[in-house]
């Protein structure tokens, strides 16, 4: 008998919350509201089972939330999380996520901080707003914020980040210097200038199973893949997706080839679920096709949405994937994103799902 | 003149959502200091973090935090008397 565990991290407006079901992903109990009911906007786990939670108050200000026991109790820290008293006022946290040397917070307005005491002290990484082009950063409807934070599976001298609406940014001397990496993704809110160096709108990145040198990406205007680090994209939206627009985006934990999107109608249109069917694509060939699996989910009248950080994937095998609406629904595959189920309801608007396998 | 350390120390009425943040911090604390800036890094010295809680980069007080002294609207500059009353308040402003 499997000893296995899935926690499934949610972050809302209203706090965090957390499910808890054994590897058969079938029964589910939650925990919740966790981090004192602050927006959460990010949870993800290290590798040494602390949990850290990326977030902002409108009274308190922004703070990376960090847990021990799995969620139990949390304390939280924002010291050195500024860029000082003649910088801009940090608003929230976005991302947190663990690096091969430390853990790193995404914030708003968009920059890049390290701890390297598990979250007690954060210093700025100045590179990333030195670069040339931050005077030309404009914000997205979300703001501008650094909500993507891919750290290389095995150099820790790389990373990459993703900036709205800027575009990805990597580094490949531990932070020092960054680069523009956004060849080929299309910009068609500019019709000056399809192809910008920057000023892109992604909004998500996934970094393939494999060596690192395959990422995926859900932008504003596409789906893409890259095979050379970022370094050139590969439009993937005419292979059969329903249109450019989504935000959510999972990669397959061991198959390089697989990744889901939830493609959903424009802005103008809403933000939602296409026809009022939810569906989640999915590739199994690095985006040649895409098959819509639509099993177990609602076919008439949802008109949900999901946001950048609501997707996530499990390890299990069969990976199990997830995502969260802005309605409050929370789905659950645990055959790879074939059938689905909706495993809870009724929680605030999801913002983030983050799934993790304890013992 | 009461000689330093002898003043009546300031009274700081904490709200619950501020203290929940803070195990073992107390809704009423009794700090020395002659401003409010002095009276937050006092109860920082006190409670870590809790100043990064009320002040914003500047520093300024957050945006959607109001501090009362003598039943006035306060800055970071605002004098505090000895024995005064301060209270640190949620703004309603913030949601």
């Amino acid at each position: 008998m499997s000893e296995q565990r899935v926690l499934v991290m949610v972050g809302t407006p209203k706090g965090a919350f957390i499910l808890e079901g054994d590897d058969a992903r079938d029964a589910w109990q939650i925990r919740g509201p966790l981090c004192e009911g602050w927006p959460i906007r990010d949870i993800s786990a290290d590798a040494d089972g602390a949990l850290y939670a990326a977030a902002g108050s409108p009274w308190f200000g922004p703070a990376v939330f960090r847990s021990d026991d799995l969620g139990t109790t949390w304390s939280h820290s924002s010291e050195g999380l500024t860029y000082g008293d003649d910088g801009p006022p940090v608003k929230a946290v976005w991302s947190v996520r663990a690096g091969l040397d430390g853990i790193y917070a995404g914030v708003e307005p968009a920059g890049l901080f390290r701890s390297t005491d598990r979250g007690q002290t954060w210093t700025h990484v100045r590179g990333l707003t030195e670069h040339p082009s931050r005077p030309e950063w404009v914000a997205g409807n979300g703001g501008l914020i650094l909500h993507t934070i891919v750290p290389h599976p095995s150099d820790r001298a790389r990373m990459w980040v993703g900036i709205s609406s800027v575009g990805v940014f990597e580094t490949r001397d531990g932070g020092a210097t960054w680069h523009t990496r956004n060849a080929g993704v299309r910009a068609e809110f500019n019709p000056e200038n399809r192809f910008p160096e920057y000023g892109l709108c992604v909004h998500k990145l996934a970094i393939a199973a494999g060596s690192g040198d395959r990422l995926f990406q859900q932008n504003h205007c596409g789906v893409y893949r890259s095979d050379d680090g970022g370094g050139t994209w590969l439009d993937l939206t005419p292979n059969g997706l329903p249109g450019d627009f989504g935000f959510a985006a999972g990669a397959h934990p061991r198959n390089p080839d697989a990744f889901w999107t939830i493609p959903l109608t424009e802005p103008e249109d809403g933000r939602m679920m296409h026809g009022g069917a939810a569906a989640v694509w999915r590739t199994t060939d690095a985006g040649a096709t895409w098959s819509r699996e639509a099993a177990g989910l609602p076919q008439e009248h949802a008109y949900v949405g999901v946001l950048r950080e609501a997707m996530a994937v499990d390890h299990l095998d069969p990976a199990g994937v997830y995502f969260g609406t802005t309605t409050g629904q929370l789905y659950a595959s645990a055959d790879e994103g074939v059938t689905w189920r909706r495993i809870w309801d009724n929680l605030p608007p999801i913002w983030s799902v983050e799934a993790v396998i304890v013992a | 003149m009461p000689e330093a350390g002898l003043e009546a120390p300031v009274v700081v009425h904490l709200p619950r959502s501020l203290v929940a943040l803070f195990p073992g911090c107390e809704r009423v604390m009794r700090v020395d200091g002659r401003t409010v800036l002095e009276i937050v890094k006092a109860l920082d010295a006190r409670v870590p973090g809790l100043a990064n809680r009320v002040l914003d980069a500047g520093p300024v007080i957050r945006t959607h935090i109001n501090v009362f002294v003598a039943g006035e609207r306060a800055t970071v500059h605002t004098p505090v008397a000895p024995g005064a009353e301060v209270y640190v308040v949620p703004a309603v402003s913030g949601g």
